[in-house]
């Protein structure tokens, strides 16, 4: 409680911690009706996986890091084994969805966009940050799809919530366990090594030069790994600190332009299964690379241009 | 032994480009790094668990998920496709575009209406081929793998540059935490206004050429004088 009474500490991170409490109850929900759910194959697992990151997304603050630590390594443990699975969720028809949209209509919209302009609104107007702006979204998002059809009752919407967490599964948590790996690299010395080991190839204090390897790693890892996010990992700790952002470039526009440049990449690449394989099979086209033939020329033209881009305004 | 630490970046590699379990992949990095570079087990797992705390921000995506199954069940879906389906008389170049832009404005507030599988297939893709058999009373077989492949392709396209104007999207928190580790604090709202010259350019470029491409392939299947 210290916490939330101590001045010192800004309104906005109190208001973000409230939000990841939530948060993680809903996930803490997920694992708990897994566990009583006699249709999930693997409630267990299922339980351990999502009780556990819902107590390190509530609770994280207070717990010791070595604790967290091991909790995420027995949390990752029936992700790995594929025991995390989804159950008996909240069932939704198309006929019901019909139906509510003839209630609703366009407007279904508002309570959509509500989200995303709250984390708009509270970045620019307020000091609260947009995350606290995302969590106020969701909650009028939430007060919007109850008054506009009053059969979504809160319990619609909490399984509703369980139900997308169960689909979205382990995996989505990539990312984050991803941002950890940056960490240990960091921590282990990572960077300094590939600096040292690449400073023979890389001329030191170009930036330009820096730039330009930078961003065409940042599309060959994404190339042969399938994913930006764990190509931007990576290349951020051993190429683009060590060449770029050392010498006094831009660390929010070369940071983030390595990402899109990453997606170009991923434009390009059949390891990216999800976003130009599974499109192949879903609508029977007859050649395996028709929709990356499609992506070629859009993902060459923007590499180059987001290049030149940081390349003048860094 | 000072380039031991880089075999995390070699699991890493490997892991994803063998399409191992990519949970598995980055777990083992992690340990095997932390080892290799001397933190000992308490460091490693004080270093995973201070930053997985550090970087709660991302688990935001399960803020906005206690939504977006309700929203989905209000009728989201089909008030995006009642939105496209206004477009009439147009051809599928055309419709690809659009839906490339409706894709790229949703992306950007979070909000995903069932991409390839739940979209495309039942609603952007008749739509495509029927504007198609109307004007020319045939559909190219050649013609229609292409214009499966555009509407992938701006589904891909119009998803990956405008979910990064999202304010509290995963990719900008996971640039944010990335720079963070490295020293460099960043806003995310920074992060978003950096990308729109690249948004807004994709997507022009993305439009040209599906339009391009799209007028090519007609005159070449259907005849010059139809153009």
């Amino acid at each position: 409680m210290a916490f939330f009474t101590d001045a010192e500490v800004t309104l906005g991170s109190k208001l973000l911690e409230i939000i990841y409490m939530l948060t993680g109850f809903v996930t803490i929900y997920t694992g708990i009706k897994n566990l009583r759910d006699p249709e999930n194959p693997s409630r267990i697992g299922t339980a351990v996986f999502w009780t556990i990151l819902g107590v390190i997304i509530s609770f994280g603050r207070w717990i010791p890091a070595t604790v967290v630590g091991l909790l995420i390594i027995i949390m990752c443990i029936p992700a790995v084994l594929k025991k995390v699975k989804m159950g008996n969720v909240q069932k939704m028809t198309v006929e019901e969805t019909k139906a509510n949209f003839e209630k609703i209509g366009m407007k279904v919209f508002i309570p959509a966009f509500v989200i995303g302009a709250g984390a708009l609104v509270f970045a620019v107007f307020t000091d609260l940050g947009a995350l606290v702006g995302v969590g106020f979204g969701v909650l009028s998002s939430a007060i919007l799809l109850m008054v506009l059809l009053p059969s979504n009752k809160p319990a619609v919407i909490i399984n509703d919530a369980e139900r997308m967490i169960s689909t979205v599964g382990p995996l989505s948590m990539l990312s984050m366990l991803l941002a950890c790996l940056g960490s240990v690299f960091t921590a282990a010395g990572v960077g300094e090594t590939i600096a040292k080991l690449v400073s023979g190839v890389i001329p030191k204090g170009n930036i330009t030069v820096g730039i330009i390897i930078y961003a065409l790693g940042m599309m060959l890892f994404t190339i042969i790994m399938g994913n930006a996010f764990a190509a931007i990992t990576v290349m951020t700790v051993g190429i683009g600190a060590p060449f770029v952002l050392s010498y006094g470039a831009d660390p929010v526009l070369i940071g983030m332009l390595a990402l899109t440049c990453g997606y170009c990449g991923t434009l390009l690449t059949p390891m990216a299964a999800n976003f130009n394989m599974v499109p192949v099979a879903l609508l029977d086209m007859k050649k395996r690379f028709t929709v990356i033939r499609n992506q070629f020329v859009i993902a060459l033209i923007m590499i180059t241009f987001q290049i030149i881009y940081m390349i003048i305004f860094h | 032994m000072e380039y031991l630490p880089l075999i995390g970046i070699v699991v890493v590699i490997l892991g994803f480009a063998l399409k191992l379990d990519n949970i598995l992949t980055v777990i083992a990095a992690v340990i095997v790094t932390g080892l290799a570079g001397g933190l000992g087990i308490k460091g490693l797992l004080d270093t995973l668990g201070s930053s997985f705390v550090s970087n709660r921000n991302i688990t935001i995506f399960i803020t906005v998920l206690i939504v977006t199954g309700t929203l989905e069940r209000s009728g989201l879906k089909e008030a995006a496709a009642a939105l496209i389906g206004k477009i009439k008389n147009a051809s599928a170049g055309a419709i690809v575009s659009a839906y490339a832009i409706m894709r790229a404005v949703f992306a950007a507030f979070n909000i995903s209406f069932g991409g390839v599988a739940g979209f495309v297939r039942p609603l952007i893709m008749p739509m495509s081929t029927a504007a198609v058999k109307n004007k020319y009373g045939e559909l190219n077989e050649e013609h229609e793998e292409q214009i499966k492949g555009m509407a992938s392709s701006a589904e891909n396209v119009g998803n990956f540059f405008f979910q990064v104007l999202f304010v509290g999207g995963s990719g900008a928190l996971l640039v944010q935490g990335t720079l963070a580790g490295l020293g460099y604090e960043v806003e995310l709202v920074e992060l978003a206004m950096a990308e729109i010259p690249v948004s807004i350019v994709a997507i022009v470029v993305a439009i040209l050429y599906y339009n391009i491409r799209d007028r090519r392939l007609t005159r070449k299947y259907y005849g010059p004088k139809n153009k």
